[in-house]
């Protein structure tokens, strides 16, 4: 069975890149382009619930935290692997992000294979 | 997998575009509100995500750049920096220069201005807004941890023997996070693996929490790894983990191997602070390095630049109505198999049902070419203040309607004609501040902006409450060019401003060095007129002026009259129709012993035989036989004399000067439900063809 993806970015480019690396790599992929555009997707996935979640955390509308938050709270969602996506290497922004309920992090600049290195760790294959 | 990053630049490029348009008008209302945090967020973000796809999609020196600048804006967002004049400047041109190295990233331009001297500029806004010691922590940070990468790269190599203890925080699992999937890719990266779970934490049954963990790990193994590097792996549970690393003396290396310092002996604990902060640099890396902006990629992307993003809203109704067509034409098939006339009311049924549908599929799919006006207006905000701040004047800028859309194409060309109006009404329409004060008006003046539509056309209005057009000068002008002469009747004020549009009119007393750039107003009248529209204005003395731009939305599609002469079909633009009249004979008269005229509701209008201009054979010569299409064109009237109209209808244009040549009096072709060609006439040309006094446009000599 596939595993279905979730990736909000408010960037196109983003997520156009990522997007490209899990379909490649044999995920169906969701997109948001904010937190609640990405949380009304995920409370309306076919089969309740997606396989993992890549977030960014700067967003217009609902910033990353507030989505991990939510998205943490939801009944399906609670086991289900959650990567955040920062160009802040900062140490408090990776534990706020944890606080939230995020399962890692990935630093952009990142290369695609990188990407699929990082969610080896947290969903297996 | 091999990825080639160029194929995202596209999206990028775009996405960039938008953010920076994005972040000049979030810049200028940060000048306005100094203290919004929604505007600074923004403005951050702007930056923010410019800074992380040009560093993952691999231009290092925007991704450079940008950085410093985010810093400032991150300060500013903290309220460790304040917004002032000097700043907002800053800010602007640093925008202006990262639009310059987007254009060299696209390989528009050929070299970037010299970033250096804005970076200086805005590294030492930075150094004044930073407490003094935080730069000098940075570097002892940066100090310390030096040493240590490069004791660790040196020894990289080496296989070694390691044991870890692994005991995971309760909540490990609630964060999503699965231990032994990190155990796995360390068994990947080994040459041997031995882990022994330890359960003796597991409480009873009746005890136990399902989503807590309670095991945990001890594992023994040999790999070329060192001790960051499998830190590494487990950095994701790092914090709430307790983490014992400690390398182990191995008897079966080769002695080579074991010359690993004796210190390394040393435990490995984590958390430890330092080691996340250094591991960000290892994956940051890479990336940089790869897929410089070499310019033959660079150039490929800009072939392939003309693209559109359309929101799915549309392509999903796009695909609702094909869904509909296919309906639609199974069931014509069901209807004409076996056909008889007790099934003719079906099948009208299933006709009319099918032009329904296709025309609403060319409507969705023209829609999908339509933008919103505000891709236009969009660089105006800058400009009014560039211009105001040049031409020491305050002007406010207006704009309403921006959400109205037209053809992308429109937009793209009507931009530069729009920028000279604005430019006009900012240098020569208002007035200084203190000129307005006396002339009892606000010091300041307000340029409006508005886009509507009215009909199937688009409207834009470019509005000023300057001083308005000088109608004396202007007069004295066209008399000085030979316009008009002394003997003519005095024209009417809207006669007279219309001279403005012709070439070489200007009646600047200065030409500035804003707006004298030698692109008059007959630049801007033709480029509207290019595009199927006119330009019309209107002014009041001492309370300004107002242009008003008349488009069609999209240039693929026109509203036309179809009409016969001598036995061909012309299309006329609907637009230009004022109305259609049979005279009598009373009515028509020649002026001058040559020129033909009607007299319609007062007004002497000239005729033009449409079968003399297109040389055809005619059917009727007699104008109270025939039939006079009245069109107008720039408030100018002309009667053009037709056999007689066939209907009205829409027709896509085909460019004659791609497929043919241009050819006078002729806006284009297009090809009719019966295959026929049919040539669209060209209204504004025969208009001006027949007022400038060649009044003999005899086409067919």
């Amino acid at each position: 069975m596939t595993k279905t993806a979730l990736i909000v970015d408010d960037s196109s480019s983003m997520r156009q890149m990522v997007s490209f690396t899990l379909r490649n790599a044999g995920f169906t992929v969701i997109e948001g382009s904010n937190g609640q555009e990405a949380l009304d997707k995920l409370k309306s996935v076919p089969g309740g619930k997606v396989d993992l979640i890549i977030t960014d955390l700067n967003m217009p509308v609902m910033d990353g935290l507030t989505f991990i938050r939510s998205a943490r709270a939801l009944a399906t969602q609670r086991f289900t692997p959650i990567l955040m996506l920062t160009t802040e290497s900062q140490e408090d922004r990776k534990a706020e992000g944890k606080a939230a309920g995020a399962t890692g992090w990935i630093v952009k600049p990142f290369h695609p294979e990188q990407l699929l290195k990082v969610i080896q760790k947290v969903l297996p294959s | 997998m091999n990825f080639d990053m160029a194929i995202f630049h596209q999206t990028f490029f775009e996405e960039a575009a938008d953010l920076l348009a994005d972040l000049e008008g979030q810049l200028l209302r940060l000048e306005e509100t100094p203290n919004d945090t929604e505007v600074l967020n923004t403005i951050f973000r702007c930056a923010h995500s410019i800074k992380g796809g040009s560093a993952t999609f691999g231009f290092t020196d925007i991704a450079h750049f940008t950085h410093g600048l985010e810093t400032l804006l991150d300060m500013l967002r903290n309220g460790k920096a304040h917004v002032d004049g000097t700043l907002i400047q800053i800010l602007l041109e640093s925008q202006d220069q990262l639009k310059a190295l987007l254009a060299v990233a696209r390989g528009e331009q050929g070299n970037a201005p010299d970033s250096s001297q804005l970076e200086a500029r805005i590294q030492a806004a930075i150094a004044a807004a930073s407490a003094p010691n935080r730069p000098q922590a940075d570097a002892n940070r940066q100090a310390d941890n030096h040493p240590a990468q490069e004791e660790t790269s040196e020894t990289a190599l080496s296989v070694r023997a390691w044991r870890l203890r692994l005991v995971p925080g309760p909540d490990t699992l609630r964060q999503g996070a699965d231990p032994a999937l990190l155990l796995s890719q360390l068994a990947s990266e080994c040459n041997t693996l031995k882990v022994q779970c330890d359960t003796s934490h597991l409480p009873s049954l009746a005890e136990m929490d399902a989503e807590t963990c309670y095991l945990a790990w001890d594992a023994e193994f040999e790999t070329e790894l060192d001790a960051e590097q499998i830190l590494d792996i487990f950095e994701f549970i790092a914090d709430e983990s307790e983490i014992v690393l400690t390398e182990q003396p191995k008897a079966s290396l080769p002695q080579a191997a074991r010359e690993t310092p004796a210190k390394r002996e040393a435990d490995f604990v984590a958390p430890a602070e330092d080691h996340e902060a250094e591991l960000a640099e290892p994956i940051a890396g890479p990336a940089p390095r790869m897929a410089p902006a070499d310019p033959a990629a660079a150039s490929a992307a800009k072939a392939e630049t003309h693209t559109l993003r359309v929101s799915t809203d549309k392509v999903d109704k796009l695909i609702n109505l094909v869904g509909e067509l296919v309906i639609n034409q199974s069931m014509l098939n069901e209807v004409v198999q076996d056909f008889t006339m007790a099934k003719l009311p079906r099948l009208i049924e299933a006709v009319a049902e099918m032009e329904r549908a296709s025309r609403e599929l060319q409507e969705r799919v023209m829609a999908v070419r339509m933008l919103p006006i505000k891709h236009a207006f969009g660089r105006f905000p800058r400009l009014v203040r560039d211009l105001a701040s040049a031409g020491g004047k305050r002007i406010e800028l207006k704009t309403t309607g921006e959400e109205t859309e037209l053809d992308k194409t429109v937009i793209e060309a009507v931009a530069d004609p729009l920028t000279h109006l604005v430019r006009n009404s900012a240098d020569h329409g208002l007035e200084t501040p203190e000129a307005r004060r006396k002339a009892g008006k606000p010091e300041v003046g307000t340029i409006a902006l508005n886009a509507f539509h009215e009909g199937g056309n688009i409207v834009i209005e470019i509005s000023d409450d300057g001083r308005g057009l000088d109608r004396d000068r202007i007069y004295a002008k066209a008399l000085e060019r030979g316009l008009l002469s002394e003997s003519d009747p005095v024209p009417s004020d809207e006669a007279l401003y219309n001279y403005i549009f012709h070439p070489g009119f200007s009646t600047a007393a200065k030409v500035t060095d804003l707006s004298g750039r030698g692109v008059g107003m007959d630049i801007v009248r033709q480029a509207v007129q290019a595009l199927g529209g006119s330009i019309s204005l209107s002014s009041t003395p001492g309370l300004g002026t107002r242009f008003r731009i008349r488009l069609p939305l999209t240039m693929a599609i026109l509203e036309g009259l179809s009409l016969s002469v001598g036995g061909e079909v012309y299309i006329l633009p609907l637009t230009s129709i004022v109305e259609s009249i049979r005279p009598k004979t009373g009515d028509v008269r020649l002026i001058a012993g040559q020129m033909e005229v009607a007299q319609v509701r007062g007004e002497i209008l000239p005729i033009l035989r449409l079968y003399q201009v297109f040389g055809a054979e005619p059917i009727l010569t007699d104008p109270t036989q025939a039939l006079l299409v009245i069109v107008e064109n720039d408030g100018r009237k002309v009667a053009l004399l037709v056999d007689e109209l066939i209907g009205q209808s829409q027709v896509v244009i085909k460019s004659l000067e791609t497929n043919y040549r241009k050819v006078d009096a002729i806006a284009g072709a297009t090809i009719l439900g019966d295959g026929r060609v049919a040539l669209i006439v060209d209204v504004p040309g025969l208009v001006r063809g027949i007022l400038s006094g060649s009044n003999s446009f005899s086409l067919a000599a």
